[in-house]
C-alpha cells in the first residue's frame, strides 16, 4: 500500500483563527482522497500545505516521500495546483498561458507549444485557445486551470473546489475529468463542500471541521457511522398507511415514523435480509407499495451528526 | 513510512541562468498582456505628453524666456522624471496578480522564488521604453533637438533605465506591502512626488531654493539623473552625475531585491 500523501498532526495558526488543529492526511497512489467541509474548516489551509505554499506550525507533511518544507523544490517537481479560484492569467489566451506554464518547467519553445496545443485539444477548448482566458465561461476556464495544472505531468493534483460556481453540466465535465487523471494513473486530492461530489468521486472521505478531521472513512463507512440503514415504504393507496405501519412495527421491531405530507413511512433496519419479509408481510395484507426501498443516510446527515451542524453552515472564509 | 522510489536524488539548486530563463518567459507574459490589452499603456502614452504641454507652456516663460529654450532643458529632465512615475504601474498589477490566484500557481512550480519578480521587473521596461519613445517623439514635434551624438544620447537613456529598473523594485515592495491594488497608487505618488519634484528635473538651476530643500535636491539620485540626461542630450559638463545615478541604482537594488524576494516568500 502506498501512501503518496502522508501529513501527520499538521498544525497551522493565521492569528486568532486555528485553520488546521493537528491534521492526518494519507492518500494512496491512484485514488481520488475527498476532503469534505463547510468553508472556513482548514481544507484550503491543508492543500496549501501540502502544495508547499505555506509551512506548517507544527506536524509534518511528505508527497511522494518528499518532505513539504525540506524538500520543497522536490514536492513542486510532482504536484500541480488547480486553486480555488481559477489561478490562470486572465489577460493571456488559453494557448499563452499553457504555453507559459510549460516553458517554465523547462521545456523548450517548440515542446512547449506542441503541449499547449496537444491539452487545448483534449479539455475541448480548440475553438477558443487564441482567445483571451477572461472572455471564457466559467466552465471553460476552470477547463483550462485543470488543463495547466496538466502541463508538468504530475503525479499528485489538488483541486481546491474544483466545481464551485459551475453549472451542472460543467460540473460534470469536470468529474469526468478527475476519473480521466485517476484512470491515467494520478492521485487526486480534491476538496468540497459538496457532499454529492465528494460521494460520487472520491475513494475516501475526510470531513473537516474547525481544523479537525472529524471523520475518516469510504462515504458508505462513514453512513454506517451514523447507523445503519433505513426503510422507506410508501403504500400506493394513501388509506392503508395504518396497514404498512402495522407490517413494519412487526417486523422491525422498531417504531416507524410516518411522514405526514408524502405517506412515506420509515423505519431503521440493522438486518437488511429483512426487506423481503417486510415484502411478504405487505403482500399477505394486500397493500401494494409504489416505494420500497433501503436507503442509507445522506452525506448531509452524516456531517449533521459527526459535527452537530449542517454541512451548509457558513464559516469564516479562508 | 514507505517512500516512493521516485527520483530520490536531491533536487539541483535552481541556478542563476535558470531563473533568469524563469524571469524571462515571466517577462514574456507581461508583454503579451501589454499586446492584448493595450488600454493598459494609456497612462505612460499620456503622461509624457501631459507633463510636456503644462511645465512646458506654465513655466516656460518664468524659467528660461522662451517655451524654446526651456524646452531643451525640461526635456532630459522629464526623461528622469517619467520613469519614476511609470514604474507605479508595476506595484498595481503585482498586487493584482497575488490577490487572483496567478502566484500561487507560480509558487506552486519548481521555479525560483524570485523569478515572479524578476520577470514582472523585467516585462515592465515595455513601458519604460512606451513613455521615453512618446517623450522623444512629442518632444520633438513641439521643438526639441538633440544637440550631442547618438552614443551620449544612448548612455543617457541607459542611466534613466538604471535608475528605473531599481526604481521598480521599489515599486515591487510597495505592491507586496499594500492591502490592495488602490493603495499601491496612493503609496506611489507619496514616494514618487518628493523624488520627482524634490529635484533638479524642472530647473537646472536649483540655486533659489531654501537650503533644507537644496540639501535634498542634492542627494536625490533623479537630481544626479536629471543632471545627466541633460549632459548627455543637449552638451554640459557631467561631473560625476552619471556615477552618482549608477550608485544609487546599485544601491537601491542591492537593499530592495532581498527584501522583497523575502517578503513575497512570507507572503501567504
Amino acid at each position: 500500500m502506498e501512501h503518496v500523501i502522508r501529513a501527520e498532526g499538521l498544525k497551522k495558526r493565521f492569528g486568532d483563527t486555528q485553520a488546521l488543529a493537528g491534521v492526518d492526511i494519507l492518500a494512496r497512489r491512484g485514488t481520488v482522497l475527498g476532503v469534505l467541509g463547510p468553508n472556513g474548516a482548514g481544507k484550503t489551509t491543508a492543500v496549501r500545505t501540502l502544495a508547499t505554499l505555506i509551512k506548517p506550525d507544527e506536524g509534518r507533511a511528505e508527497v511522494c516521500g518528499f518532505d513539504v518544507v525540506k524538500d520543497a523544490a522536490q514536492v513542486r517537481r510532482v504536484i500541480s495546483l488547480t486553486g480555488q479560484y481559477a489561478s490562470v492569467d486572465e489577460e493571456l489566451t488559453g494557448v499563452e498561458n499553457l504555453i507559459m506554464i510549460a516553458r517554465l518547467v523547462g521545456h523548450p519553445r517548440r515542446e512547449a507549444r506542441r503541449r499547449a496545443q496537444e491539452l487545448i485539444d483534449r479539455f475541448g477548448l480548440s475553438a477558443a485557445g487564441g482567445r483571451a482566458a477572461k472572455t471564457y465561461s466559467g466552465g471553460m476556464r476552470r477547463r483550462l486551470d485543470l488543463a495547466a495544472g496538466l502541463v508538468n505531468d504530475p503525479q499528485v493534483i489538488y483541486l481546491d473546489e474544483p466545481t464551485t460556481g459551475l453549472d451542472p453540466r460543467a460540473r460534470n465535465a469536470v468529474w469526468d475529468t478527475v476519473r480521466e487523471l485517476v484512470r491515467d494513473g494520478a492521485t487526486v486530492l480534491l476538496t468540497t463542500q459538496q457532499l454529492d461530489e465528494a460521494e460520487a468521486l472520491a475513494d475516501r472521505i475526510l470531513v473537516f471541521d474547525h481544523g479537525r478531521v472529524v471523520a475518516d472513512g469510504t462515504s458508505e463507512e462513514l453512513k454506517e457511522k451514523v447507523g445503519g440503514q433505513t426503510l422507506a415504504v410508501r403504500a400506493l393507496d394513501r388509506d392503508r398507511v395504518p396497514e404498512v405501519v402495522g407490517v413494519v412495527a412487526r417486523i422491525t421491531g422498531a417504531r416507524p415514523e410516518t411522514d405526514e405530507d408524502t405517506g412515506l413511512v420509515t423505519a431503521p433496519l440493522d438486518d437488511p435480509a429483512a426487506l423481503s419479509a417486510v415484502v411478504r408481510g405487505l403482500d399477505e395484507a394486500g397493500v401494494v407499495a409504489s416505494d420500497l426501498a433501503l436507503r442509507r443516510p445522506s452525506l448531509d446527515e452524516v456531517f449533521l451528526s459527526l459535527t452537530g451542524h449542517h454541512a451548509e453552515t457558513e464559516g469564516e472564509k479562508e | 513510512m514507505t517512500a516512493i522510489t521516485v527520483d530520490q536524488a536531491p533536487a539541483p539548486r535552481i541556478g542563476p541562468a535558470r531563473t533568469l530563463g524563469n524571469g524571462l518567459t515571466l517577462a514574456w507574459r507581461n508583454v503579451m498582456q501589454l499586446k492584448h490589452s493595450p488600454e493598459k499603456l494609456i497612462d505612460v502614452l499620456m503622461m509624457p505628453v501631459v507633463f510636456l504641454l503644462l511645465f512646458l507652456y506654465v513655466f516656460g516663460g518664468v524659467v528660461a524666456g522662451s517655451t524654446h529654450a526651456y524646452l531643451q532643458q525640461l526635456l532630459p529632465g522629464l526623461v528622469a522624471q517619467m520613469g519614476m512615475f511609470a514604474s507605479m504601474g508595476l506595484g498595481t498589477s503585482l498586487c493584482e496578480d497575488i490577490r487572483k490566484g496567478v502566484f500561487d500557481r507560480f509558487r506552486s512550480l519548481p521555479i525560483a522564488r524570485s523569478a515572479p519578480l524578476i520577470g514582472a521587473v523585467i516585462g515592465d521596461a515595455v513601458r519604460f521604453c512606451v513613455s521615453m519613445v512618446t517623450l522623444v517623439a512629442f518632444g520633438s514635434l513641439l521643438g526639441f533637438r538633440f544637440h550631442t551624438n547618438p552614443l551620449s544620447v544612448l548612455a543617457a537613456f541607459g542611466l534613466a533605465y538604471a535608475l528605473y529598473f531599481a526604481v521598480c523594485w521599489v515599486s515591487v515592495l510597495v505592491g507586496l506591502v499594500a492591502p490592495s491594488p488602490e493603495t499601491v497608487q496612493g503609496l506611489g505618488f507619496i514616494w514618487a512626488m518628493p523624488l520627482t519634484f524634490g529635484s533638479s528635473v524642472l530647473l537646472a538651476n536649483t540655486g533659489t531654493m531654501p537650503g533644507w530643500l537644496q540639501a535634498w535636491v542634492k542627494v536625490n539620485p533623479v537630481t544626479h539623473l536629471a543632471d545627466a540626461t541633460r549632459a548627455l542630450m543637449v552638451g554640459g559638463p557631467i561631473g560625476d552625475h552619471a556615477w552618482y545615478t549608477l550608485a544609487w541604482a546599485v544601491g537601491i537594488v542591492v537593499v530592495t531585491f532581498p527584501v522583497a524576494v523575502w517578503m513575497y516568500g512570507r507572503k501567504v
